[in-house]
């Protein structure tokens, strides 16, 4: 069963693969977010995971050390946003932006004699006869570990946000900082730990794009993933799952145009590869205007810092 | 335990001394990174800082200084404008790239004609490429209420396979055997941007840098509508009982910086870069963000910054072809004094008190 010499089968198989990065990143992000911090670095934490990861990943031949690595070097990144902006109360978009070009030139310096190398494979889950089902096996039984856990980790933010003491914390911070400071909640410290779990998830997407997305090391590899990212948490209106359909319409498209050029479709390859980011822009437009208007869902306090003066 | 306390005014000490103590923090903690590197961090400064300046072959490359820092000079004043009312455009490098592609396309689509206007033809066409590209974020800011961060810098990459396009496909060179790549403006004398003055790196670009630096003084001090951009920026609410119109605003802010980083580009190409290619454009947009913050938004200490982060770029390329320094450690450089000089910016508008001792 084939459309214009592409398998929808192996599309959608691959789409899931495809969004995993971005959907890891937004994830973090949306969690940032919700604490009231806009971090515009996320572009930048997820070069130095891919770096970090394929690093490890390549000295120890563990593909599990490497998403680890990935993710302790984006949590490190990120950790330099969290002290500038929640103690030396620095802007949020000029130190977000400073991340990211710092992160690009960092990866890109830690990456020479990194090209060319392959990185330990990370190999399918074994799930036995259902991967042989026609169809559903190779769409849902058939990926690596790191795609169920993007999942999994989907869901239990949502619940986190939602159903613990600890989410309910992370949203008064975001919704009303003086109000969470006068009950005593420590604003700047929570938000710090937001900040940090946003660079791991970022880290952990970068490290995915190096590890088994590419699979190997080349200077700019996120190519714009982080930013997509960003655009993704006001898409998915600051709630989890609907992060979860962002990620892979983007996964999607991406894979899609990928597909269409393999293809030799009649469309140039030019225009084929700017779709993501001009689709990106038309999903901002629609999710920002109208009645459905994103931003009325966005945390109150987001992008404001926090200095207790009592 | 230090702890914060706001400063009821920012102090005007610290508002000059941050850019000064930023770059001396850069430049030990860029020792220890070329140290980690293996060099030997007093030589790679000094390479870095001194030489282009006083070195060997200062007479050579002192004229370089201009030529990067012309471009860099023009778009973060652009940028500055809308960062002080609050309009972030991180897009000028996608400005940049459409600014030549439309004013290179236009002097080509004229080629060979020999006319005098050709060149202000496409330095006007290159401004208007520029001026379009940064009104998509701006109209669907301002019409849909779209966040503009994201719009600009998604264009950016749209403008580069746009700028792939031009070099491997409509503004190919077609006697250039195919190879991607346009014609060289360097041979079509009446559209290239040469040097002024001999040795002085002087070209229409510096010109127009410096030109813009006294406008834009000119514009945050004596004309209303700087008044009104530095409002917007401090207190937005105060603005619009004065009678401010945010959107007239986002338009013009936009506006102008994407105007400034498209002749930026189009001086580029037509002068230092000679022609269109796939990788012609080498991250100005995006390092004049670094020149606005080090300027402190400043029109005369954007020129100042614009020409040490210009020391950087040459001095980085001394290092790197005399002392093998990766040319990556020059970009963590620029982006570590970024966040040094963010760092250091909040003793302009708070105080450090030990809690011990400040006992109130």
């Amino acid at each position: 069963m084939e459309f214009g010499g592409i398998n929808p089968v192996i599309l959608i198989a691959s789409l899931m693969v495809a969004a995993v990065p971005i959907m890891l990143a937004a994830l973090g992000e949306l969690v940032v977010e919700k604490s009231g911090v806009l971090n515009l670095g996320v572009e930048g934490m997820m070069i130095v995971g891919a770096i970090c990861g394929f690093i490890t990943a390549v000295q120890t031949g563990s593909p599990v050390m490497g998403f680890l690595g990935g993710a302790v070097g984006g949590a490190a990144l990120s950790l330099v946003f969290a002290f500038l902006t929640q103690v030396l109360l620095a802007n949020q978009v000029a130190t977000g932006l400073a991340l990211t070009l710092f992160g690009l030139g960092f990866a890109s310096l830690m990456g020479q004699g990194y090209n060319g190398i392959k990185p330990p494979p990370t190999l399918s889950v074994p799930m036995g006869p259902l991967a042989d089902i026609p169809a559903l096996g190779p769409i849902l039984f058939d990926h690596d570990w790191m795609v169920y856990m993007s999942i999994a980790l989907v869901a239990v933010v949502w619940w986190v946000l939602k159903a613990t003491r600890l989410g309910l914390i992370i949203r008064a911070v975001g919704e009303s900082h003086e109000a969470a400071h006068a009950l005593g909640y420590k604003v700047n410290r929570i938000r710090l730990g937001c900040i940090a779990f946003g660079g791991a998830m970022a880290g952990l997407g970068g490290a995915y794009v190096s590890l088994v997305r590419v699979p190997q090391w080349v200077d700019g590899i996120t190519a714009g993933a982080g930013w997509i990212a960003l655009a993704i948490v006001v898409f998915a209106s600051w709630r989890p799952w609907r992060v979860l359909i962002g990620a892979y319409l983007f996964g999607g498209i991406t894979v899609l145009q990928l597909n269409l050029q393999a293809a030799g479709s009649a469309i140039p390859v030019e225009y084929l590869s700017m779709s993501p980011y001009l689709i990106t822009i038309l999903v901002l437009v629609i999710m920002s205007s109208g009645r459905g208007r994103a931003a009325l869902n966005a945390p109150a306090s987001l992008g404001q810092n926090f200095h207790a003066a009592r | 335990m230090l702890r914060l306390e706001k400063r009821p005014t920012p102090s005007k000490f610290w508002l000059y001394a941050t850019p000064v103590v930023a770059v001396l923090l850069t430049m030990i903690a860029g020792g220890i990174l070329f140290g980690l590197l293996g060099k030997n961090p007093v030589a790679v400064i000094r390479t870095i800082f001194w030489d282009p300046l006083f070195g060997e072959f200062a007479f050579y490359l002192r004229g370089q200084l201009l030529v990067k820092a012309g471009p860099l000079i023009l778009i973060a004043i652009g940028l500055s404008l809308g960062f002080r009312a609050g309009i972030w455009n991180i897009g000028a490098e996608g400005q940049y790239i459409m600014g030549a592609i439309c004013g290179a396309g236009v002097a080509l689509a004229l080629y060979p004609t020999e006319s005098r206007l050709v060149f202000p033809l496409a330095i006007l066409a290159g401004a208007l490429g520029g001026w379009a590209w940064a009104m998509i974020p701006a109209i669907l800011k301002t019409r849909f209420n779209t966040n503009e961060i994201l719009v600009s810098l998604m264009l950016v990459y749209v403008a580069e396979t746009i700028l792939a396009k031009a070099s491997t496909g409509f503004l190919r060179n077609p006697e250039g055997a195919g190879f991607p790549g346009s014609r060289s403006f360097s041979s079509y004398t009446a559209a290239s941007n040469p040097e002024l003055i001999a040795g002085s790196g002087l070209h229409w670009g510096g010109v127009a840098a410096l030109a813009t630096g006294v406008a834009a003084y000119v514009l945050l001090s004596r004309h209303i509508l700087g008044f009104q951009i530095k409002l917007a920026g401090q207190a937005p609410r105060a603005a619009r009982f004065h009678g401010v119109n945010p959107e007239r605003l986002v338009l013009l802010c936009m506006g102008l910086s994407g105007a400034l980083a498209g002749l930026a580009g189009l001086f580029e190409v037509t002068g230092p870069a000679g022609k269109i290619s796939i990788d012609f454009n080498v991250g100005y947009g995006f390092t004049a963000i670094i020149v606005a913050f080090l300027g402190r938004l400043n029109p005369l200490g954007i020129v100042l910054a614009g020409f040490l982060m210009a020391l950087t770029y040459v001095g980085g390329e001394m290092a790197a072809t005399n002392m093998g320094l990766p040319s990556a450690a020059i970009q963590v450089f620029q982006g570590m004094l970024l966040f040094f000089l963010l760092g250091v910016d909040v003793l302009t508008n708070y105080r450090i008190r030990s809690a011990l001792m400040g006992a109130r």
